[in-house]
């Protein structure tokens, strides 16, 4: 059905629409044309077509073989592309392309008004194009390049409203801190290469890896490598800390950078390279640092004001449950999470900002009392939110279940380790969750966008971010059905795709038995059972996880509706465990203030700057006024005046050519 | 003597401009000289670059060697000089002709708004463009040198006359540097001049005419100087040219006080002038010298090349003048060409070769797009009157067009995938990182560096809001407009390149490929 040039067009789609948008439609009909929007929805619409198509294709085909291509071919470089279309692959341009088709969707009435809605729909095109890009390429060139286009394209679009400070220091905070990771990144491919150059190539990679020819020694670099390049990207720690700034950028934005792309990329990245990880001795860090993260992002969470940033800390916070299933060799759940995620994770984001549209701000400290007035908004974000939680039968329950029922059933150190996390994760992630809905949607309205601004010029403080002014009522069809749909979604994805039993036409396991089904990764099915191709429920741990996460929602309810504990006293009492999560543990700080201003600013860079100017510079300064001392007492022509020297120069050259005519 | 092969066409190429300098200099008269004189020069520019599109297209990839030759020997009339008249194209120097057509093109286009002294401006810009010409088709060492050190008198009028700051300063500082790494080289020539077994100045062997050329000769000669001595001498030129660290300071310098259209020249092409430099004399002539070939210092190579890219990337993040920003932005650039020459430490030659590419498409791919970064930035400072970076702010708003070119500039000089920058670089890292892995790591973090510094002037200039004081007056700030059609006829031509080299290589990289091959043998 999907062949290989309709696999390209998959990408060439947005990238079309992005030339036109950005070119044609931005000289010839305007900024703020209505038809860059359909032409983004229409090419995107597209692309999800076309990935549905592959995905029936890999489904009864299996892999998709496709040819590669010279790109660079010079004596002993050789550079391919070429596409990949396995398994993995496929779920992940479905979950890409339909995920960013809702957000489109959305974006017409989000959008609506701005100036600059030809631009909007402009990079959101390039946005999803380099992500798709990014999950068809057959080669890890190929991988960094779109890999750094979903960089510079999250970059535009953080930085959308670029004449707010903010918004343009969140867009380079982002794409400077994932370009550290890409260093690594970038060290792990060069390592490679130098190994054998036609590793570059992924399936080569997987068939030399099962032949047993790469030594473990370099899989565990290259791995780090990688992983480094997956930190940045996925906002993993010690790099987690650009995402929550992130939210600066329009909120439909955030939506698809914090479900489907962007921070998946990392994800994704580690799964594609699975087989040289679990090559490596580099699976216990990848399960530490997502273990690590889903806890630490989760505190972070717990405090924050922001309804946007609740939502940044916990995919922060979920990603590292991605990685953690990855480390600890779960590669069907960690899959299963991603998929399930996007979805209730991209309602939640068109929840926020839905829920924007009607109150002016994104501080649920003014927010309160919005159930009454947007039904269709409340229903949807309370049922994404449950999913998130992972309360059964919500999808989240049965992704998230998996990667603790698997972390449970390895049965090393590590995997108790991260399945400790991952409970406690669990926990507050039900807590925050339900502490968002309810400031945000029960109790007394609190003011909204006109308060904050008043109560921010009282105390003299910097207008805050998005604030506007509160107009009640539900937000409009292109933004509340979206929601609706993706609401749905988080209701049964999880069980239909992926069900205990078999059920009339899907059969049991469907979604594990076919992410493993790939004999490139899973070269036996011992391996494939070992990734999580037919994931047991655990029954012990699914009641403990069940439990932890209404004992979160339970604790949300008496703090936050009942009042019978006081979040005030709370915090209060654990004051500085408080400000140490509310001011993010200082790591804003530490990385500008200490190593950036103090440190590189002042200790390398101006140290280097004077040792140039006064050191360098002199000593050069003098050894040509030296060079030129000597010209003046050997030549008399040059007499160190350059002026002389150009005419000596000129005359010479017409002396000699008139010699030539002369006697020539 | 006399004519041995005349093909015309790089003849042409080199002196169109300066012929049509001198003439529009002498003749045009009246009222609207001005005016004539700024479309003619233009329009010898355009045709100029049609000319160089020729020769680069013209260039028969199937056959390969030295193309286009015109030869006429003993040019100068003394027998014992054995110079000739001897100029041709390969592979690696047919896209840095073109290189030299585009960036002439934008430089005159970018200078339409001079209004001093106009006749004279026109007059040494162009007769810059015949020297850089020169410099990479002459393949005679002597007329190499005597076009090398040629530039000198326009790029020091250019400069001293028509630029800001402290012009004179810059100009005779550069002039200066120059000039000293020049001695040196031309104290190389007279030593293989003097070497009774390379009877020829011919820089390549060209067997159609029957002529050997240096590196064939010197490959195990009895040489006058030891060949380690040669080789440092041409070194030091390219090195004080390319510039390297730490014979770098002259560069910013230069830069921040030349005219817009004058940086352009010397980033986009007097730079790889070095560059080819020291793939052609230094790579090509020291393969297989007698007691030191250039494999001996490969090592040491890739050492100053991390430091420059390094150093220079790290003092780049710390200038406040958009100008000299760049300008220190190019050592680190640069020290990727250098990186890429040290591939050819290794022991084979295909591993080399990468790097090498690398290293000549570096210099194309830096050329246009620093080159369209100093066009922003003029285009910017002609409207603003300052390149402070602390006075500027918000400009995107008035001047939408200046912003998207300087960010393409500043995303091909950071490396993005799609624009030229990218390719270049990853050639080098693949080619060089097998051979040298450390200086190559160490390298490589200069792209994270290069984000640092882009990405914050870009923020500072460009997004964010107008400083309150001591910004822009609102009167100036009110009246900014953004760039007209004519400003972008050379940032178009400019951005073009980086665009189509960035996405589709091998139109330059299967050329440079064959001319390093040559060298390589």
């Amino acid at each position: 059905m999907i062949t290989e040039g309709l696999a390209w067009l998959i990408i060439a789609l947005p990238i079309a629409a992005m030339l036109v948008n950005g070119v044609l439609v931005r000289a010839f009909v305007g900024s703020n044309s209505k038809y860059a929007g359909y032409i983004t929805v229409a090419a995107i619409g597209g692309s999800f077509v076309l990935s549905l198509m592959t995905l029936a294709t890999v489904m009864s085909d299996g892999p998709l073989h496709v040819d590669t291509h010279d790109w660079i071919t010079i004596g002993g470089l050789n550079l391919t592309f070429g596409l990949m279309v396995d398994q993995l692959t496929s779920i992940m341009l479905v979950v890409v392309s339909g995920v960013s088709l809702l957000v489109q969707i959305y974006g017409q009435a989000y959008m609506h008004g701005d100036k600059s809605y030809t631009r909007y729909f402009t990079y959101m095109a390039l946005f999803t194009a380099s992500m798709l890009g990014l999950v068809l390429s057959g080669n890890l060139i190929q991988i960094f390049v779109f890999w750094e286009l979903v960089g510079v394209s999250s970059y535009l679009l953080i930085g959308f409203w670029m004449d707010r400070p903010t918004a343009a220091a969140a867009a380079k905070k982002a794409f400077l801190m994932t370009r550290f990771g890409d260093f690594g990144f970038l060290l792990g491919i060069l390592y490679l290469y130098s190994q054998n150059s036609s590793y570059m190539d992924i399936s080569t990679l997987y068939h030399e890896i099962e032949a047993g020819h790469i030594a473990v020694g370099v899989a565990t670099w290259v791995s780090l490598g990688l992983l480094a390049g997956a930190i940045g990207k996925s906002a993993q720690f010690p790099l987690h800390n650009w995402l929550p700034d992130a939210m600066e950028g329009p909120t439909s934005v955030s939506a698809l950078i914090h479900s489907a792309t962007m921070v998946t990329a990392g994800v994704f990245l580690v799964a594609r390279f699975f087989p040289l990880f679990e090559h490596s001795d580099a699976m216990t860090l990848v399960a530490l640092v997502g273990g690590f993260t889903a806890v630490f992002a989760a505190t972070m969470g717990l405090v924050a004001n922001d309804i946007k940033r609740v939502l940044a800390y916990s995919t922060v916070s979920q990603l590292g449950y991605m990685m953690l299933a990855l480390g600890v060799g779960a590669y069907a759940p960690a899959i299963f999470h991603l998929f399930t995620h996007a979805f209730f994770k991209a309602a939640l984001f068109l929840g926020a900002g839905s829920v924007h549209h009607a109150s002016g701000t994104f501080n649920m400290n003014y927010m309160g009392g919005l159930k009454k007035h947007m039904p269709r908004t409340y229903w949807g974000m309370v049922i994404a939110s449950l999913s998130l939680a992972g309360l059964f039968p919500f999808s989240g329950f049965w992704s998230k279940d998996e990667i603790l029922g698997h972390a449970a059933h390895v049965g090393t150190t590590t995997g108790n380790i991260v399945l400790a996390l991952g409970l406690i994760a669990a926990l507050m992630t039900a807590f925050y969750m339900f502490r968002a809905v309810f400031l945000t949607f029960h109790g007394e309205w609190k003011g909204g966008g006109e308060q904050e601004i008043e109560d921010a010029e009282k105390a003299g403080e910097p207008l805050p971010v998005g604030s506007a002014h509160s107009h009640f009522g539900e937000s409009p069809w292109l933004m509340v059905g979206p929601i609706m749909l993706l609401a749905v979604l988080a209701i049964g994805i999880g069980f239909f795709s992926n069900p205990l039993v078999d059920i009339g036409g899907i059969d049991k396991h469907a979604f594990a038995h076919y992410v493993t089904h790939n004999h490139e990764v899973f070269p036996t099915s011992e391996a494939a059972k070992h990734a999580g191709s037919s994931p047991e429920l655990n029954v012990p741990i699914a009641v403990i996880s069940t439990v932890l996460a209404i004992a979160g929602i339970g604790l949300a309810y008496l703090m936050y509706i009942k009042g019978s504990i006081s979040p005030q006293a709370m915090g209060a009492r654990f004051q500085p465990l408080y400000n140490l999560m509310f001011r993010k543990y200082y790591f804003d700080e530490m990385y500008e203030n200490v190593v950036v201003r103090k440190g590189f600013y002042k200790y390398v860079a101006d140290a280097l700057r004077w040792f140039d100017e006064h050191w360098i510079d002199n000593a050069n300064v003098h050894l040509s006024n030296w060079v030129s001392r000597i010209g003046k007492s050997g030549a008399l022509v040059q007499n160190g005046q350059t002026q002389t020297y150009a005419v000596g120069m000129v005359v010479g050259v017409v002396a000699v050519v008139a010699a030539f005519l002369l006697w020539g | 003597m006399g004519f041995r092969m005349f093909d015309g066409l790089l003849t042409i190429t080199v002196f169109l401009p300066a012929a049509v300098a001198l003439l529009v200099t002498l003749f045009a008269r009246g009222e609207n000289a001005d005016q004539q004189i700024r479309w003619i020069s233009i329009g010898a520019t355009v045709v100029t670059f049609v000319l160089s599109v020729l020769v680069f297209v013209g260039y028969d990839q199937s056959v390969g060697g030295i193309q286009m030759i015109d030869h006429f020997e003993r040019w100068i009339p003394i027998d014992a000089l054995r110079s000739s008249y001897l100029l041709g194209v390969d592979g690696l120097s047919a896209p840095l002709v073109l290189l030299t057509g585009i960036l002439g093109m934008a430089a005159a286009l970018g200078s339409w708004r001079i209004k001093k002294r106009v006749r004279e401006y026109f007059l040494w810009l162009l007769l810059l463009e015949t020297a850089v010409f020169g410099v990479f088709v002459s393949l005679d060492l002597l007329l190499f040198f005597i076009f090398f050190e040629f530039e000198l008198i326009p790029m020091f009028m250019l400069i001293a006359i028509w630029g800001s700051g402290r012009p004179r300063y810059s100009a005779m500082k550069f002039v200066l540097f120059t000039l000293a790494g020049g001695a040196f080289m031309l104290v190389a020539i007279l030593a293989i001049y003097v070497t009774p077994d390379v009877n020829t100045l011919a820089m390549v062997s060209i067997p159609e005419l029957g002529i050997t050329g240096i590196p064939e000769l010197m490959a195990g000669a009895d040489l006058a100087a030891p060949a380690a001595l040669i080789f440092g001498f041409f070194f030091i030129a390219f090195a004080v040219k390319l510039p390297l660290w730490p014979v770098h300071s002259w560069l910013p310098d230069a830069h921040t006080d030349a005219p817009t259209a004058v940086s352009v020249m010397l980033a986009g092409v007097l730079l790889k002038m070095a560059g080819y430099g020291l793939l052609r004399i230094n790579l090509g002539f020291f393969q297989e010298t007698q007691g030191f070939t250039i494999h001996d210092v490969a090592g040491a190579m890739s050492i100053v090349a991390a430091i420059s890219v390094v150093y220079g990337g790290i003092i780049t993040i710390r200038q406040t003048d958009m100008k000299r920003l760049i300008a220190y932005s190019s050592v680190s650039h640069m020290g990727f060409v250098m990186l890429g020459v040290a591939a050819v430490g290794s022991s084979a030659a295909e591993t080399s070769a990468g790097g090498l590419n690398g290293a000549a498409l570096q210099m194309f791919t830096h050329g246009t797009i620093t080159g369209l970064a100093f066009l922003m930035v003029g285009l910017s400072y002609d409207r603003t009157h300052t390149r402070h970076i602390p006075h500027l702010g918000g400009l995107w708003k008035k001047m939408p067009l200046i912003a998207i070119f300087f960010l393409i500039a500043g995303f091909g000089s950071l490396g993005l995938p799609a624009l030229s920058g990218f390719v270049a670089e990853i050639m080098v890292f693949l080619g060089t990182f097998s051979v040298w892995p450390w200086a190559t790591g160490v390298a490589a973090f200069g792209v994270v560096l290069a984000a640092g510094y882009t990405l914050w002037m870009v923020q500072r200039v460009f997004f964010g809001e107008r400083p309150a004081s001591p910004g822009l007056s609102d009167e100036v700030y009110d009246n900014l407009t953004d760039a007209n059609w004519v400003d972008m006829i050379p940032v178009i031509a400019l951005a073009a390149p980086i665009f189509i080299v960035g996405i589709w290589p091998s139109v330059v990289t299967d050329m440079f490929d064959l001319g390093i091959q040559a060298v390589l043998r």
